[in-house]
């Protein structure tokens, strides 16, 4: 086995605004999106070998192909769900290291408020898992919530500290991605206002649960011997991992409800192909998988940034934050910026590729030195995930 | 002598205060509380709820014969005594049939099987009488209703009352009807209808039964006799000479209502549980006719008081917070419209996983003795990785332990919360239901609790049942 380190770059990168886009067709976000890439790497849609296509809500990759008119190319669609962002960039490297192609274009894109009622599309979430009645009231904060309850406890946090710890959180990614121009949620929210928010699904108030977003993210791909040709500043894929736990955490005893292991067995991957033994102190950002406030604490700790059961000292200690030794989700996360589930993964290496390039938008929130960052998603509910890790760095 | 072998009951949780209706349409309800099914009960969850009562200590092999008796069946047509002892895991070749139509098929069900049992061609039936009827808002039957089931095992060795008599009249008298159109049960005024219908026709009748049977009023220990109402009951003891306080059992109508066809049995059931060895019970059940039985007590009856039967379902309640609630749970207005696609459901999938889905089957990995439990089933062993090597285990009648939950306001649960639960068994298995007949406010990590069939929804027009847990009832 190889490793993908600096095999594959990355030479062009855009991202549409994120929100509640009434007015905006998934085709409109895809062009938002490609047309910024294009042009980021200097290319047009003709210079486009093939296409990979990252989407939950069923649209298939043809909507790539449909909405740019691009004339009978492949285009392979991905779909893991929350975790298929980082799974499109994966198959992209690996279909251009084996020299299948040389330019390939990867579109993360997902219309999700459509449907005329508040949280996930029921039609969507329930229908990879179709059964009449097993799970049937289940629902993504209800699934989290089932994680914050044992991870409370677990550590010995009473309701009042374990909702604190979770505010902190939330304040964090709000006060981060409401200097983000092209985030959904732009507000700062105070721990009080966390705290006191409605419940969704107890222990989770509104804001510990992300936005329910629009948007598409693209990214255009070569080798890294190509690179040059397209700009000075591209960054280079470092480690990919992916891992499709077996469901059973749900019907094992042995399952604790405080650890991803599919998070474990991604990131152990990618952190092999990378060669960092420290990814504490060896990466210089995160952008983790936050669709609640719970999810990036038991994320922080299972991608090894922090031990277990210590996320609470770090977060107090402001480990995670813009001035803090590894800041997480610096964009804002899922929970500020948005999340178009198959689009969030590419979303978040979007931003590691803007602050490695000192590019990002709004100076305030440029970080400094970044070198290296990790991006991570998951699909699914505590213990049946799939997950889903890049990491993106400086050649 | 053929007789009743075991007993079982079910009262459902929620109460619903009368000074509650009283509030809502201003007149005046007298004191007291009504047993309310759950948003996720029907006659056949309360159903099994009691026959699970009535069988605990018996070998469930030996049930030869359910019958189910309900004026308020799930479906119109499709029997429900044949998902119930799927639901039950009875034997394939078990005879089952429905018993419906009037308040009189609890009783009559009971005399068909102890019939059948006297005419040898089965040996133990299982009775189940459950009713959750529909009373209009705003009714005397909204004040009179409750909701519950009583069961019954019918046999003719160890039995624990033998029935000494059984007599039965028929009438056409026409005093409560539903017909195909109607959503509420109708009546007539109801000074005639209980003179010439209730009183009339259970006075002949009992007075018939003991006279053949050369007893006098005053030989009968406990006399069981359904009524429509509390003082139709008591004028019916009067007539019959009978001391109310000494002998009559009672009739449970402020705590528990009256609940159709379950109520005589339901009566039965409290009676069996201060029963005596010796003791003469008169059994009388009142509907299109009248049913009367004298059953003669046993030393038998000591060994089956096991179950929670009447007395722990009674002590066992929670208040429907209010009437709105009791709108909702029973779907009794034109709400807003659901923007929600509608439950999704499959039979083709329900009758594939149908062991897991009705009677909670579970597997236990033969080469590491793991029991787990999956949608769809698993083929694999998740501890051990070994393929198609399991043997079944019920999980349904093992108590378990909540590992985590969340309380979901968002779904489109009729009782929010929505309760979602990861249960442990005691068997070792792990299952992830929802927590039904709780109170959000007591829910904590490591609480036991029991597993309870219900209706999860109607998706594509048929009830999709399934296993719920919920804090152990004692």
């Amino acid at each position: 086995m190889e490793s993908i380190k600096d095999k594959v770059a990355i030479v062009g990168m855009g991202c549409s605004v994120f929100g509640e886009l009434w007015d905006k067709s998934v085709d409109d976000l895809i062009i938002e999106a490609t047309s910024e890439a294009f042009e980021d790497a200097g290319i047009g849609p003709k210079d486009i070998q093939a296409a990979y296509a990252g989407t939950v809500t069923g649209y298939t990759g043809a909507a790539i192909s449909r909405a740019l008119k691009l004339q009978y190319i492949p285009i392979t669609r991905v779909e893991n769900e929350c975790g298929t962002g980082e799974d499109a960039i994966r198959n992209a490297a690996f279909a251009l290291a084996s020299k299948a192609y040389d330019l390939i274009l990867v579109v993360g894109y997902e219309k999700l408020k459509d449907y005329g009622y508040g949280g996930l599309p029921i039609e969507i979430t329930k229908m990879p898992v179709v059964h009449p009645v097993y799970e049937t009231t289940n629902t993504a904060p209800g699934n989290y919530a089932l994680a914050a309850t044992r991870y409370f406890e677990r550590y010995g946090l009473s309701r009042e500290e374990g909702k604190r710890m979770l505010a902190k959180v939330s304040v964090k990614s709000h006060y981060n991605g409401a200097r983000n121009p092209r985030a959904h949620l732009r507000r700062k929210v105070t721990i009080d206002q966390v705290i006191n928010a409605p419940i969704i699904a107890w222990p989770l108030g509104l804001y510990d649960c992300c936005g329910v977003t629009d948007g598409a993210v693209a990214a255009v791909m070569c080798r890294t011997e190509d690179a040059k040709a397209f700009r000075d500043d591209y960054v280079t894929i470092k480690g990919l991992g992916n891992s499709a736990g077996p469901t059973q955490g749900a019907m094992m005893s042995n399952y604790d409800y405080t650890h991803w292991e599919e998070t474990e067995h991604a990131a152990r991957q990618a952190y092999e192909q990378a060669g960092i033994k420290n990814p504490r102190t060896e990466l210089d950002m995160a952008e983790v998988h936050d669709c609640f406030s719970i999810a990036e604490v038991i994320a922080i700790e299972s991608l090894g940034l922090c031990e277990k059961g210590r996320a609470k000292e770090d977060i107090d200690a402001g480990t995670f934050t813009q001035e803090g030794s590894l800041p997480i989700n610096i964009s804002g996360g899922l929970k500020s910026f948005g999340h178009p589930l198959g689009a969030s993964g590419i979303r978040a290496v979007y931003e590691i590729y803007k602050q490695i390039q000192r590019k990002a938008e709004d100076p305030s929130r440029q970080l400094k030195n970044v070198r290296m960052g990790l991006a991570h998603s998951q699909g699914g509910q505590p213990g049946k995930f799939v997950c889903g890790v890049v990491i993106v760095g400086a050649p | 002598m053929t007789g009743i072998v075991s007993y079982g009951a079910y009262i459902p949780i929620y109460r619903l205060d009368l000074e509650d209706i009283e509030k809502v349409w201003g007149t005046q309800r007298g004191k007291g509380a009504k047993a309310i099914a759950n948003c996720d009960e029907d006659s056949l969850t309360m159903g099994v709820e009691a026959a699970t009562d009535c069988l605990q200590g018996f070998d469930r092999k030996m049930i030869d014969g359910l019958y189910f008796a309900s004026t308020t069946p799930p479906y119109r047509e499709k029997q429900t005594a044949s998902i119930m002892a799927a639901v039950l895991n009875l034997r394939k070749d078990v005879f089952t049939s429905d018993f419906a139509g009037s308040l009189r098929s609890g009783t009559n069900a009971i005399r068909a099987a102890l019939d059948a049992v006297k005419a040898g061609s089965v040996s133990n039936v299982l009775v189940v009488a459950a009713e959750c009827r529909l009373p209009a808002p705003d009714s005397d039957f909204e004040t009179q209703f409750g909701d519950g089931a009583a069961a019954f095992i019918i046999g003719a060795s160890d039995v624990s009352l033998e029935v000494e008599r059984i007599f039965s009249t028929t009438s056409e008298f026409i005093d409560v009807w539903r017909t195909d159109n109607d959503l509420y049960p109708r009546t007539w005024e109801d000074r005639f209808v209980l003179t010439h219908g209730y009183l009339e026709i259970t006075h002949d009748a009992i007075l018939t039964t003991i006279n053949e049977h050369n007893l006098k009023p005053a030989d009968i220990s406990k006399a069981v006799f359904s009524a429509p109402n509390q003082r139709a009951h008591i004028t019916m003891a009067k007539k019959l000479g009978f001391d109310y306080q000494r002998q009559v059992q009672d009739p449970m109508f402020s705590v528990v209502g009256h609940t159709g066809a379950a109520h005589g049995p339901m009566m039965l059931a409290a009676s069996i549980e201060q029963a005596k060895d010796g003791d003469s019970i008169l059994f009388s059940n009142y509907g299109d006719g009248c049913d009367c039985f004298i059953l003669k007590v046993t030393d038998h009856v000591e060994r089956i008081r096991h179950g929670k039967g009447i007395k722990k379902n009674l002590s066992s309640h929670m208040k429907l917070p209010n009437y709105g609630k009791y709108l909702h749970f029973r779907n009794m207005l034109k709400w807003e419209a659901d923007r929600l696609p509608p439950p999704y459901s499959s039979l083709t999938t329900y009758w594939r996983d149908r062991k897991q889905i009705l009677s909670l089957i579970g597997h236990k990995c033969i080469n590491c003795g793991k029991v787990q439990i999956d949608f769809p089933v698993q083929r694999v062993c998740a501890w051990c990785q070994s393929k198609d090597n399991f043997e079944e285990v019920r999980l349904a009648d093992e108590r378990g332990t909540l590992f985590s939950f969340s309380m979901d306001e968002r779904t489109r649960d009729l009782d929010l919360p929505s309760i979602m639960a990861v249960v442990d068994f005691d068997e070792g298995a792990r299952f992830m239901t929802v927590m039904t007949d709780r109170d959000p406010e007591k829910i904590e990590v490591g609480m036991p609790l029991e597993m309870t069939l219900r209706k999860f929804h109607e998706g594509h027009g048929f009830h999709n049942y399934f296993w719920k847990c919920r804090p152990v009832r004692d």
